[in-house]
């Protein structure tokens, strides 16, 4: 069967092609140009920065992991992650699908019994396994969950990816530098991919900081990303290659962008130290924060309204939701489809 | 007229600072899965006062503004506190940014002195609750079932104590029932509030029933599987320990003591 994001099943471009502006070359704003690009649009994206993916989408983890997200979000973000882990291995190189592992320091155990509960996809596995998969971990864990069929990928090198995808492949134009509403609009439909930024249009969306850090080190190699619960102060680790290791994240209501804080270093570091010492050893290459969008529910959004779609609100899940709303976003635009699951209100009148 | 009679005769309110509420479960409002289930919990559970951290949310710039925006449009009345909050300065600071933030001299005066249980530093918070009553503020101090420290809280102008059940974040429920048994005994005019270390509904009715005021709890809710359920379930259980209290519980008793007679049956030890 075919995926709905499988290239074979694109529209070729034709001369009055449906013209699109995308605002916004973060996540949400690449994937749509693809989804709009492959149904046979036209696509421009202007973005204010000088280059793909450098809002909050440069901080992300990665983990296309939505059996673990399964656990503290609704299971809408779930079905949108297991469509997007399907377009990611697709559309972009160097997406390991090597699982996820989930574990705990042994008086934490109730918070490992308590994801158990929360989520499916998952098997239990003792510390022979835990050797097993993660060499460098023997002897550290007596048990935690193994998630066989998550993904993970680099963030900064998959949207640089699909970048040169869509200008390459789809002929995609963007323009870097470049403000979103300018007034040049000869465009049929504009897809808002702001972020945070849109909240003078989306006055529900609220920012939630985040705050992450790089460390290399030659002593311990991981081949997935590990999740140390913790009643406070829970951490991934997601391996980057080349003895980098991204260390996420903190989640923290306001919006205030950029600012690391030394508290929340501190936790993430001594989490990750207590996930193996070699951790300590190692060198801090990068420390960044940034701002996630999100809507009260914490869930994401298409909104139309006239010719502009918004989609926003991916908050946490930026990579794990952005495909899959992408194609709606294209399916809403091109057919007029309504999706309940992701918008408030029917437009199919409009 | 004694407390009992009184409490039956008066609708069944509680009051803090002068402020009657019906409700007596308070509520934190961290570690939510999102704004809009806090909100449906807050409504479900008839809550009429919730907890608002602010030591990190406010950044260098106050920038937990939409948060604190949604926390105030719940229509409830907001006790900001100063958890996460280490040293005396620190709390102050926090509170008088509370009071400016939300126009109210509440705040639930957090002073942690051990970092894994989180366990009050109660040198620290006496010394603070000190300092915020004489600058205007109704404290509302998070600490232990120790009597000494309670006595001198009050003194420093405290008119509500909130004791921990057990640590924070640990839903061991009531650790001490002795201590906080004496405790009420000790303060019988003093509004008395079981904070943190709440687990299930159940603890929060056993504190009821031995004659707290009310109970806040976060965790037990925020991190529940349906968090509007179990803010649902506290509601009725404090409800019930409150009813049972009033309606004066029997006597435990070590025979039991059956209700109809024996006579006329078989000699026991035959």
């Amino acid at each position: 069967m075919l995926s709905p994001h499988d290239e074979t099943t694109a529209t070729p471009r034709t001369a009055n092609a449906m013209r699109v502006k995308i605002v916004g070359a973060g996540v949400a704003g690449l994937t749509c140009a693809h989804a709009f690009a492959r149904r046979g649009a036209e696509v421009t994206i202007v973005e204010r920065k000088a280059g793909s993916g450098q809002g909050c989408s440069w901080y992300a983890g990665g983990m296309l992991a939505p059996w673990c997200e399964r656990e503290s979000a609704e299971p809408i973000i779930a079905e949108l992650g297991f469509e997007s882990l399907d377009y990611w291995r697709e559309a972009v190189p160097d997406v390991p699908k090597e699982g996820s592992l989930v574990l705990a320091q042994p008086r934490d155990l109730p918070d490992l019994r308590r994801f158990s509960r929360r989520t499916e996809g998952y098997e239990w596995i003792d510390d022979t396994r835990i050797a097993a998969l993660e060499p460098d971990l023997e002897g550290r864990f007596d048990q935690g969950l193994f998630f066989p069929t998550e993904a993970h990928l680099e963030p900064r090198k998959a949207l640089a990816a699909l970048t040169r995808k869509l200008v390459d492949e789809h002929h995609v134009t963007i323009r870097y530098e470049a403000e979103g509403f300018d007034g040049d609009d000869a465009a049929d439909v504009v897809v808002d991919c702001r972020g945070l930024a849109a909240r003078d249009q989306l006055e529900d969306l609220r920012g939630v900081k985040g705050e992450m850090l790089v460390l290399y080190s030659t002593e311990i190699a991981l081949k997935r990303p590990v999740r140390m619960l913790h009643p406070r102060i829970p951490v991934y680790i997601v391996p980057r290659g080349d003895g980098h290791f991204m260390i996420g994240a903190t989640s923290i209501e306001n919006d205030e962008r950029g600012r690391v804080t030394g508290r929340s270093m501190l936790e993430l570091l001594s989490a990750v130290y207590a996930l193996h010492p070699a951790f300590g050893e190692a060198e801090i290459v990068e420390i960044g924060a940034d701002v996630r969008p999100a809507f009260p529910d914490n869930l994401p959004r298409l909104r139309r309204r006239g010719n502009t779609i918004y989609v926003n609100g991916l908050y946490r899940h930026g990579f794990l939701a952005a495909p899959a709303l992408a194609r709606r976003a294209a399916e809403l635009a091109f057919d007029g489809t309504h999706f309940p699951e992701v918008m408030d209100e029917d437009h199919r009148e409009w | 007229m004694d407390a009992m009679t009184e409490k039956t005769t008066h609708a069944d309110t509680v009051e803090f600072y002068g402020a009657r509420v019906n409700s007596r479960l308070l509520l934190g409002t961290a570690q939510y899965p999102s704004p809009a289930i806090l909100a449906e919990a807050i409504r479900a559970s008839g809550t009429e006062i919730v907890t608002v951290s602010l030591r990190r949310e406010s950044g260098v710039a106050k920038s937990g503004q939409s948060f604190w925006q949604i926390i105030r449009d719940l229509g409830v009345k907001v006790l900001p506190n100063t958890a996460g909050c280490k040293t005396v300065k620190e709390a102050i600071t926090t509170a008088e940014m509370a009071r400016e933030l939300f126009g109210t001299p509440w705040v639930k005066l957090e002073v942690i002195g051990e970092d894994d249980t989180l366990q009050p530093d109660v040198f620290g918070l006496v010394e603070a609750a000190r300092t915020l009553v004489r600058d205007g503020f109704q404290v509302f101090p998070y600490t232990t079932e120790d009597l000494v420290v309670a006595e001198k809280l009050i003194s420093a102008g405290c008119e509500v104590l909130m004791p921990w059940g057990a640590p924070i974040g640990s839903g061991r429920g009531l650790n001490n029932p002795y201590g906080l048994r004496s405790m009420r005994a000790h303060f019988p005019g003093i509004p008395l509030v079981v904070d943190a270390g709440v687990g299930v509904p159940s603890h929060a009715a056993a504190a009821m029933e031995m004659g707290y005021d009310a109970v806040l709890l976060n965790t037990a809710v925020a991190k529940a599987g349906d968090p509007v359920r179990m803010a649902r379930a506290f509601a009725r259980a404090i409800e019930a320990g409150r009813e049972a209290l009033i309606a004066d519980p029997m006597e435990v008793r070590d025979m039991a003591a059956p209700s109809t007679p024996v006579m006329g049956r078989a000699v026991l030890g035959q």
